[in-house]
Order: structure tokens, then C-alpha cells, then sequence
């Protein structure tokens, strides 16, 4: 059940996530993006400490816990007072970071979110982890809600990187940027996207990955990976398709959206969420609102519950591998230009 | 107080019972301002508040942001309409402030989130969790060396939500002597009385690890016995469980069959301040 090994394309740099074995149970991961930039950043700074709800092993807190066993606070499974306590830990003064699965985070715990966290607007970093379809376990544990509840709340940045090199940077931006943040939480065994070294996240920025004319792909989560596949399938066609990595959902970089939706005047999202309320929402809303015309065709959840199995199968069940973005690009192309749009 | 209270207990005792009153006073200001609200709690709060925030709290007006002050956390945010008695009481907000209380556009909201008001650490008024913050709290507080305790003040409606106990057993397994849980027995809920019974309150938080003492939540005498009493664990959290009676100090108020959340006709105002006025306090 473990993910085929992908030639790295242009955009992605040669270097592989390590594999361990719990990783093939979908859950477990290495330190590859979150938890080597959480060391990091817990090495200047005293006041960062590491809260979960008996889900350290399955969020990369190993080694933190190795390095800081004094600066890990696991308070079993309970989600709600996990949240509650992380309030109350940031009102001392110190800047906790909460993680546990992502469904778990906002279904159970949501409240506390809105009332210990949003509202009074505290450094609390929220990571929420193996989301949508990289949960393998089945829908109980598959979050295809988490973005549209989160993106709902005011106050709150809302993150979902495309891979190991992006969780690393969006991790130390969260941990600087001094308000509540929730950020998606990859298994880092998903193949890397971005280039290590060139690459500059920043909270708020969607970043361009591929120049196209023909159509835009606006992509999130492990959805940038395939949406590049799919640009590389429909240039071999010869189609252009730019391919846009929106990894902040919230605050939502409305210009860079507008850019490439009004030049290319077809839009295909790809989401690891539900095509509600996600990035496809997100997309859809931004442009109604500045009258920008151009059909939008989702790729996602379209509105049922994941069925169980590995992310590769869910991909394919749920319409959500390369291939069907680069149908879903081929039909925005269809409905613009049978509307006549230029 | 015993025969063998001390003159500085026994002024104590007078000092608070005079505030108590005061507390009743601002908390029918604000009821009247608005033509009702959680009237019934905040004249239920009084005893508690006065020995609070006059005897128990290491906290002051002009220490809002000190660290090292001890922290309240109303847990009931629905009972905000003693706090705000309380911070008049103690000079943070004007007395007059308090007309405005639940007025459309007004800084003293019925449920007290922090903002605008100082002195309000937290939002409560989502009930059931206060426990959990306040024990994040203190553990942070303990972590950073720090002396302040960390109050938390529920309702016995929100010992029914389960929340609280995720917070009291973790509190317990973490021996957080910093932290004092005030659970306040009226025996009625949103529905009425208590819709299902929460008993035994003080063996289950025994069972969680906790130091409990049960108090009579008019005693004024006994409250601050319990505080001292509590003052002095070591190793494990605190909690009193008080029992109050809705409407203290107002056979008016008390007797109001629907007590929750009270609507009061404009001329019986005059009498239940008639009743609060006329409250006997201790010399």
C-alpha cells in the first residue's frame, strides 16, 4: 500500500522523504518537513513546546520528544481539553504546538478552536495531520471538512502544503507569525514538489509552479503533484497549463487568483478536501466577487464520505489522480470556448 | 465564625460582608439597566465573589498584566454579570459602566470575552471550558516558575459536559497544586432543575486525583476557611464545591419559579432593592 516512487519532474527536487515501516499502516511519518523545522525552531526558542492527544508518534514528535522530553505534553486522547489546555498554555505565555489527525483537531475539538484559540486570537499552531485522502484508515479518520470549518473562523491562517519542503517553511512561518494558525500536516512520504533551495514560502502567497495559457490549474495539498503530471500529460497534447500551488487558504491571495483565472478564462481546482467549502470555495467565491467569468471544474471530494484504502486507490476511486485533472482541464477548456469566452 | 476566630478574622468576615452586599447592589444596577438578565446567578455569586476578589485572589487593579498575579477564569460565562460587579467593586471598570450591561453595542456582554473590559483573562460562556484552560494555565504558569494559582469558576450544569473531565483528569495526573476549581451547586440548569443529576460532585473529582472540601456558598466565614483550607495542598488541584441558592439576599428573585434567566416587571425593581439594602451584614 505504500506510494509508488515518482520520477521527480522539473519542480520537484531529487531528494525522497526517507520510508519506514509504520508508514505502510498510512499513518506514521518521517521528520521531513514539520518535525525537523519544529527542532529548529524549538532550539531558539524556549517558549515552543509540543502538546498532542496520544498521536505523537503519528505526527512527527519523535525526536522532538528525544530532544525535549520535558517540552511534550500529551494529555491522552482528548482533543477538546488537548485545545482547552493549549488556550490556556499560550495565555502563560509559552507557544504551543498541537497536533493530532486532522479530523480529530476540528471535528472534536472545534469549539474549543473557535473559543480558546480564534477568538482571543493566541500564538496557538494547530496541525492537523494526515488530511483527506492521505488518511488511509477510512472515513472516521478522513478530514475532507477541515479547511472549510477553519477557513470559516475568523482570525485564523489556514495552511495546506504541497510537500515535505513546503511543511518545513509554512511550519517555521506559523511558529513566527504570532496568531492562530491552522496548518495540514502531510505524512512526508509524499514526493517533493518544490525546489528545496529556490523555493520561498510566505503565509498569503500563491506561488506559480508552471507557466500555460490555455488553463489554470489552482492546486493544494498533494493535489500540486498531480496537477503538475496532469500540465505535463495535456503539454504532450498541446495544451498549456499553468499550475498555481495555493497553500494558504486563508488569508487567500485573491490576486494572484484573479491573474490567472482572467488570463487563461478556464479553471480547474484540485483539492485533498471536499469541493465544498475548500479551495474550490475559495476559488469560486473570489471570482463572483470581482465578476470574473470563467467556468471552474473541481477536482476533490465531490460530496460523499472517503471509502478505506491506500492514498493511491483513493486517488483513483475518487477522481483524483493526474489523469482526471487533466480531464477536468480539458473540460473547463470545452465549457469556455462553447461559451464563446476568448 | 467560631468563638475562637481571631478580631482580624472576625473583621475580615465584616469587611466582606459588606462587600458582598455592594456585589448584590451592582449586580441588580445592571439587571435593572437591561429590564433582566442572569440576575439570579450573580445575587447566587456574591458570597464567593466577595471573598474572592476581597481576600482570596492575589490580584489587584493595577496588576491586570503582572504575571505573577493569580488568574480568574469564569468558566459560566453566562454568570458575567458578577465579574462585572466585581471589577467595579474593585475600581477597574466605573460603577456607572455597569447600566450598560447586555445593552446592544455595549462592552459588558452577557457571556464576558476578553477585549474590551480589562480583567477578563478568558471567554467562557461555552460551557465546560474553563477547566481545561485553566489547567493548561497553570501547568504553564508551574512550568515558567511562576506562584500565581489559576481560578476557575463553573456552574454544576457544566459538570454534565464531558470536557470538564478530560480537563480533571488531566489536572489531577499532573498534580497541579496551582489550581482551584470552584463548582457552584445551584441545582438548576437552562431547562430548569437539574436535568440530570450530577452527584456525588466531590467523589468524582476525588476519584480524579483532587483535594475536595464542600461549603456552603453564603457561609462567608466558611468560604474563607475552604480557600485556606485549599491554600495548603500540596501535590494535588483544589476544588470547592460551594452550594448557593439562586437569588440570595432577594426572597423576590429567589422565589421566581423560572429563575434562569429572568425577565423582572418594572415596579418590583424597587422592591428587590428594598430587600438587598436591607441585607444584614456582619459588624
Amino acid at each position: 500500500v505504500s506510494n509508488p516512487p515518482r520520477t521527480a519532474g522539473k519542480h520537484r527536487g531529487a531528494e525522497q522523504a526517507a520510508t519506514g515501516a509504520a508508514r505502510a499502516m498510512g499513518m506514521d511519518s518521517a521528520p521531513a518537513g514539520f518535525g525537523t523545522a519544529l527542532i529548529a525552531a524549538a532550539e531558539q526558542r524556549e517558549e515552543i513546546l509540543a502538546v498532542t492527544a496520544d498521536l505523537g508518534r503519528y505526527t512527527e514528535l519523535t525526536e522532538f520528544a528525544r530532544r525535549y522530553p520535558d517540552r511534550l505534553l500529551n494529555v491522552g486522547m482528548a482533543e477538546q481539553n488537548m485545545v482547552a489546555v493549549a488556550g490556556g498554555l499560550a495565555l502563560s505565555g509559552l507557544m504551543p504546538v498541537v497536533t493530532s489527525f486532522a479530523a480529530f483537531l476540528t471535528r472534536r475539538a472545534q469549539d474549543f478552536v473557535v473559543m480558546q484559540v480564534a477568538l482571543p486570537k493566541l500564538p496557538v499552531l494547530l496541525v492537523g495531520a494526515v488530511p483527506g485522502i492521505c488518511q488511509t484508515f477510512g472515513p472516521s479518520h478522513a478530514s475532507i471538512d477541515d479547511v472549510a470549518m477553519m477557513r470559516a473562523l475568523p482570525h485564523i491562517v489556514v495552511l495546506d502544503p504541497c510537500d515535505s519542503v513546503e511543511q518545513g517553511q509554512a511550519t517555521l512561518a506559523a511558529l513566527d507569525y504570532g496568531g492562530p494558525v491552522y496548518m495540514r500536516k502531510l505524512r512526508g512520504s509524499e514526493p517533493v514538489v518544490v525546489d528545496r533551495d529556490s523555493y520561498r514560502f510566505e503565509i498569503g502567497r500563491a506561488a506559480p509552479l508552471r507557466s500555460g495559457g490555455d488553463v489554470v490549474i489552482f492546486a493544494s495539498s498533494i493535489m500540486v503533484y498531480e496537477s503538475l503530471e496532469a500540465a505535463d500529460r495535456l503539454s504532450a497534447e498541446g495544451v498549456a497549463a499553468a499550475v498555481v500551488n495555493v497553500s494558504t487558504l486563508k488569508p487567500f491571495d485573491e490576486q494572484t487568483v484573479l491573474e490567472h483565472a482572467a488570463r487563461a478564462g478556464a479553471v480547474v481546482t484540485a483539492e485533498n478536501h471536499s469541493i465544498r467549502g475548500g479551495l474550490c470555495g475559495a476559488v469560486s467565491e473570489t471570482l463572483a466577487a470581482h465578476g470574473v467569468g470563467a467556468p471552474v471544474v473541481a477536482v476533490g471530494i465531490h460530496d460523499e464520505f472517503p471509502h478505506f484504502g491506500s492514498t493511491e486507490y483513493l486517488k483513483r476511486v475518487h477522481g483524483m489522480a493526474a489523469d482526471d485533472v487533466a480531464v477536468a482541464a480539458r473540460d473547463a477548456i470545452a465549457r469556455r470556448d462553447n461559451r464563446g469566452v476568448p | 465564625m467560631t468563638h475562637n476566630a481571631s478580631v482580624a478574622e472576625e473583621d475580615l468576615v465584616a469587611e466582606l460582608s459588606r462587600r458582598a452586599r455592594a456585589l448584590r447592589l451592582h449586580v441588580l444596577r445592571q439587571a435593572r439597566g437591561r429590564g433582566e438578565g442572569y440576575f439570579g446567578q450573580g445575587l447566587q455569586c456574591a458570597d464567593l465573589f466577595a471573598v474572592l476578589f476581597f481576600s482570596e485572589l492575589n490580584w489587584s487593579p493595577d496588576r491586570l498584566t503582572d504575571p505573577d498575579r493569580d488568574r480568574f477564569l469564569m468558566s459560566v460565562g453566562h454568570y458575567a454579570i458578577i465579574l462585572y460587579a466585581a471589577l467595579a467593586e474593585t475600581g477597574v471598570i466605573a460603577v456607572e459602566q455597569l447600566d450598560s450591561y447586555g445593552a446592544d453595542g455595549s462592552a459588558l456582554s452577557l457571556g464576558a470575552e476578553p477585549g474590551e473590559v480589562p480583567g477578563i483573562e478568558f471567554a467562557g460562556g461555552s460551557l465546560g471550558q474553563g477547566l481545561g484552560v485553566a489547567a493548561g494555565l497553570a501547568w504553564g504558569l508551574r512550568r515558567q516558575g511562576r506562584s500565581a494559582r489559576v481560578f476557575n469558576y463553573m456552574s454544576d450544569g457544566e459538570v454534565q459536559e464531558g470536557a470538564v473531565w478530560e480537563a480533571a483528569m488531566f489536572a489531577g495526573h499532573t498534580h497541579l497544586d496551582n489550581l482551584v476549581n470552584i463548582v457552584d451547586v445551584n441545582r438548576t440548569q437552562a431547562d430548569g432543575d437539574l436535568v440530570l443529576e450530577i452527584e456525588p460532585v466531590r467523589a468524582e473529582y476525588e476519584a480524579f486525583g483532587w483535594w475536595v472540601t464542600e461549603v456552603d456558598g453564603h457561609d462567608l466565614a466558611g468560604i474563607v476557611d475552604a480557600f485556606a483550607r485549599a491554600r495548603s495542598v500540596t501535590d494535588r488541584p483544589t476544588c470547592l464545591v460551594a452550594h448557593t441558592q439562586i437569588g440570595q439576599g432577594s426572597p423576590t428573585a429567589a422565589s421566581r419559579e423560572r429563575a434562569h434567566f429572568i425577565r423582572i416587571r418594572p415596579d418590583a425593581w424597587d422592591q428587590i432593592e428594598k430587600e438587598l439594602s436591607a441585607m444584614e451584614t456582619i459588624e
